[in-house]
């Protein structure tokens, strides 16, 4: 017996358009936890998604707390000035005690665990970003079309977050 | 504690307990060779530093404390990095298997 049978499952590849703090870390653990059993994995990160890569954003996501209803909050308090503050600091609180690293450093797992890191070319050139304001580890920028390309094969899925 | 069936089988000429997954269910079964032999299955060549992870992730357990790819790369013993070099295609699972430690139950 062997925990290398085959697997049917061979690929991740997740496209990040958001920046809220759960969207962000569901996308890190859906690629971290492939890569943990053997699964390749790959992040296009596109539109509001390339926060999460560059580096003067990265360490401010926040979790959103106006038009969440999954919050509990209604709408007018979730607006409130530091109420976005307040769910953020205590989401941190709750991912640090489960383990989980923040954000910077759990890019760094992923690039180390062999996640490739892909930001999206049109999303660079809407928001005027160049390479040099994203983190070093991403590996590339590519069109819709070369995701696509890099998506070949059997046992590949696409997931969009 | 174990609701999955176990199964004896024989490691280096020893009868260890085993869940169904190939995990041993008792730690204090294990030895050296049972662990290579169980490297052996999973296609790793076991070198010095193999064993090194290996003998931390015993340690964490014992301690009863749940492993996770960041707490071992945080050991000092090896880099996340390397550690997916030594045990290629699911670190923590291999590495746990050939531990006789149970699998992982983290999601990180």
């Amino acid at each position: 017996m062997s925990t290398s049978n085959p697997r049917k499952l061979k690929k991740m590849m997740i496209i990040l358009s958001k920046a809220t703090l759960e969207n962000v870390y569901a996308c890190f653990i859906l690629a971290n936890g492939a890569r943990m059993e053997g699964i390749e994995s790959e992040i296009f990160f596109t539109f509001f998604g390339l926060e999460a890569i560059q580096k003067e954003r990265l360490k401010d996501l926040h979790v959103a707390t106006v038009g969440n209803p999954s919050m509990h909050i209604p709408t007018l308090i979730g607006g409130l000035p530091g109420m976005e503050s307040l769910a953020t600091k205590m989401m941190k609180n709750k991912i640090e005690k489960l383990d989980i690293p923040p954000i910077d450093e759990f890019l760094e797992i992923l690039t180390a665990s062999g996640t490739k890191l892909w930001a999206c070319k049109l999303a660079m050139d809407m928001f005027d970003l160049t390479k040099e304001k994203l983190i070093e580890d991403v590996d590339g920028v590519l069109t819709v079309g070369d995701f696509y390309d890099r998506a070949e094969g059997d046992g590949t899925h696409v997931i969009f977050i | 504690m174990n609701p999955m069936t176990t199964l004896e089988k024989n490691y280096a000429g020893q009868c260890v307990m085993c869940n169904e997954e190939g995990y041993l269910t008792q730690l204090d079964q294990w030895t050296q060779e049972i662990g290579a032999e169980i490297a052996a299955e999973e296609e790793i060549e076991m070198t010095e530093k193999h064993w090194e992870v290996i003998s931390f992730l015993q340690e964490q357990c014992r301690k009863e404390v749940p492993l996770t790819i960041r707490r071992v790369g945080k050991s000092g013993v090896v880099s996340i990095k390397e550690f997916y070099q030594l045990f290629p295609n699911g670190p923590l699972k291999k590495a746990s298997r050939i531990a006789g430690i149970p699998k992982p139950v983290s999601c990180i």
